[in-house]
């Protein structure tokens, strides 16, 4: 058994009894990617040098004898999203091709107070915007489960990098669905917190109010040792939360007694899969037999959670995107006549098809005359979505149901029918809206050999009982340890 | 339906994008189609509903005014297309 087939939180056992070294386990990482990134293509820049030279610092200190934090010699692969000093961060756009951060996100600050290895940088859909990493300047993304077909996305690369054992684990961004959409797809578990949990402080804007860092892993407990790693209140994001990080590494693996499970019917209604049904309705089953009720909850206003997510998101999009104006960082077009026309010049060349059709919905949504008829209407749609899952959660404690509606669909299926592309992210987005913490985990296959994720969301800050009941669930099961190619 | 040419080439103005004349086809159908699919919220009574702006309501979340040091010129330069290590760079704004 080699070292690429451990989770982080075994891997974290062995560094951490002497059993292996960091070095080692960077090495594994880097002949991994060596090996399969070529056909996979789930990074953008690879640092190997800088890694193998954090983990040689860390064995060290280690050696010495000095204590080390929750991560001490963890690989750790980035969303291209994500700023680091010093490395390259291009959200996968031309926009920002070159573009070299000069200073560290706030979980980035975090990961390296943590001692981890900050592996590398991988590809996403551009500026976030997008479910299948077709939307990348550089190149898709291919689903280690078959490589004919898309990881999901945005957070492309960071989900297929873990799947493909290239990383034990990585950290995305989810705004629609981008951490636990990939996850489903690519058979590994990923992690929305709830908004606030996390410092955005250098994860680059795509929706203000939407946007939320997360954790990729193979299974549940080295998510939820990430996640400790990563929370916590930084006065340089206003919107993150001051309240205590509770240890979710500690507590992860505690049952839950009288858990009360919602499922919503309208979930399984038209447009889902009927093996991803299946899947779903026997994975509840699971939670029965281990003793938790399960309930029918409603969520009224569901069906509206697309329409209202693309309204609000583009609309901060066109506010955020505005600051590419090819003077302070990013591309600048050579041919223009005046100012105005550098900026238009430089954006239309440096942003892709759908950066640029969420650009423009936003922008109309916001213009003089229809303010009122879509971006406000939107956001009052958005209180009447949160105020269902406020009445749900009266009654249960966390809500079952699936990720996605169907399992991988190929490269190019919906690449030109952008609202039916829209149209994959039906069940994750209603967190964000909402803002609640929801998590993504393997729960079978179809019969082609896909895999199929089981989503489960909870009430705010409420992260510590969405990864027991997770757990509880993965504890009976060995879905989460079945990979690509064996 | 699709939104009007002049639409969306005025809407491109607003953003400060150039588009290609295929772009604006392109968009013109497009754009069109997912204003009919969100025109779905119509459906709903909201004249009763506060809109909500942000998932954690918080107001006035204050800190100490405490000097701290501010990104130095140089780095905030360093990605910039065209700088001469004090400014940033730009094309003539008043003309004649």
């Amino acid at each position: 058994m080699g070292l690429s087939d451990l989770s982080a939180s075994e891997l974290l056992d062995q560094l951490q009894s002497g059993a292996v070294s960091s070095r080692e386990v960077t090495q594994a990482c880097l002949a991994a990617i060596t090996v399969q990134d070529t056909a996979v293509h789930a990074f953008l820049h690879v640092d190997a040098a800088d890694a193998l030279q954090q983990a040689a610092a860390i064995d060290e200190r280690r050696v010495r004898g000095e204590s080390l934090g929750l991560l001490a010699g963890l690989p750790v692969a980035l969303k291209d999203v994500l700023c680091q000093q010093g490395q390259p961060a291009t959200c996968a756009s031309k926009m920002l091709s070159g573009f070299i951060p000069p200073y560290d996100a706030h979980v980035v600050t975090k990961l390296k107070q943590a001692d981890a290895v900050l592996l590398g940088r991988t590809n996403m859909d551009e500026f976030a915007m997008g479910s299948s990493s077709e939307n990348s300047a550089f190149g898709v993304t291919r689903n280690p489960w078959d490589l004919s077909r898309i990881p999901g996305g945005s957070s492309s690369g960071s989900a297929a990098a873990v799947a493909a054992r290239m990383t034990p684990v990585s950290l995305g961004s989810d705004t629609g669905g981008s951490i636990r959409q990939p996850a489903g797809l690519c058979g590994i578990v990923g992690m929305k917190p709830t908004y606030g949990r996390i410092s955005r402080y250098g994860l680059i804007a795509y929706a203000s109010s939407l946007d939320q860092i997360g954790p990729f892993g193979t299974d549940v407990r080295s998510v939820a040792t990430v996640l400790e790693a990563i929370s916590g209140h930084d006065p340089r994001d206003s919107t993150s939360v001051n309240q205590p990080v509770p240890e979710y590494s500690k507590s992860v693996d505690q049952p839950l007694t009288g858990l009360k499970i919602g499922i919503v019917p309208e979930h399984f209604s038209a447009g889902l899969d009927t093996e991803i049904a299946a899947a779903v309705k026997s994975a509840i089953d699971v939670y029965r037999s281990l003793g938790a009720e399960v309930r029918e909850v409603a969520l009224p206003h569901a069906k509206y959670c697309i329409a209202t997510y693309y309204l609000i998101a583009c609309s901060e999009a066109s506010s955020n995107l505005s600051r590419y104006d090819g003077i302070h960082y990013g591309h600048r077009a050579t041919s223009f006549k005046n100012l105005n026309e550098m900026y238009a010049a430089s954006r239309g060349e440096g942003f892709g098809a759908e950066v640029k059709r969420r650009i423009m919905l936003g922008t109309y949504a916001l213009s003089t005359g229809y303010y009122d008829q879509y971006y406000v209407k939107a956001l009052k749609v958005r209180r009447l979505i949160r105020q269902d899952f406020d009445a749900a959660f009266q009654q249960v404690d966390v809500i079952a149901g699936p990720v996605t509606p169907t399992a991988a669909f190929a490269i190019g299926e919906k690449a030109n029918d952008p609202l039916a592309m829209y149209l994959s992210d039906i069940y994750t987005i209603s967190a964000n809206l909402a803002g609640l913490p929801a998590i993504s985990l393997p729960c079978g296959f179809t019969t082609g050999g896909l895999p199929i994720g089981l989503q489960l969301q909870g009430r705010p800050f409420d992260e510590d009982r969405v990864l027991r009941a997770a757990r509880m669930y993965e504890a009976t099961t060995d879905w989460h340890t079945r990979r690509p190619n064996g | 339906m699709a939104l009007p040419l002049d639409t969306v080439k005025k809407v491109a103005g607003l953003a400060r994008l150039q588009l290609t004349d295929t772009e604006i086809e392109m968009f013109s159908q497009q754009l069109g189609g997912i204003l009919d699919y969100v025109a779905m919220l119509d459906e709903l009574d909201t004249s009763a509903v506060e809109p909500m702006v942000h998932a954690i309501e918080l107001t006035n979340v204050l800190r100490d005014d405490v000097l701290a040091p501010s990104l130095p010129r140089a780095d905030a330069l360093q990605n910039a297309p065209k700088q001469d290590g004090r400014y940033f760079l730009v094309p003539a704004i008043l003309e004649g």
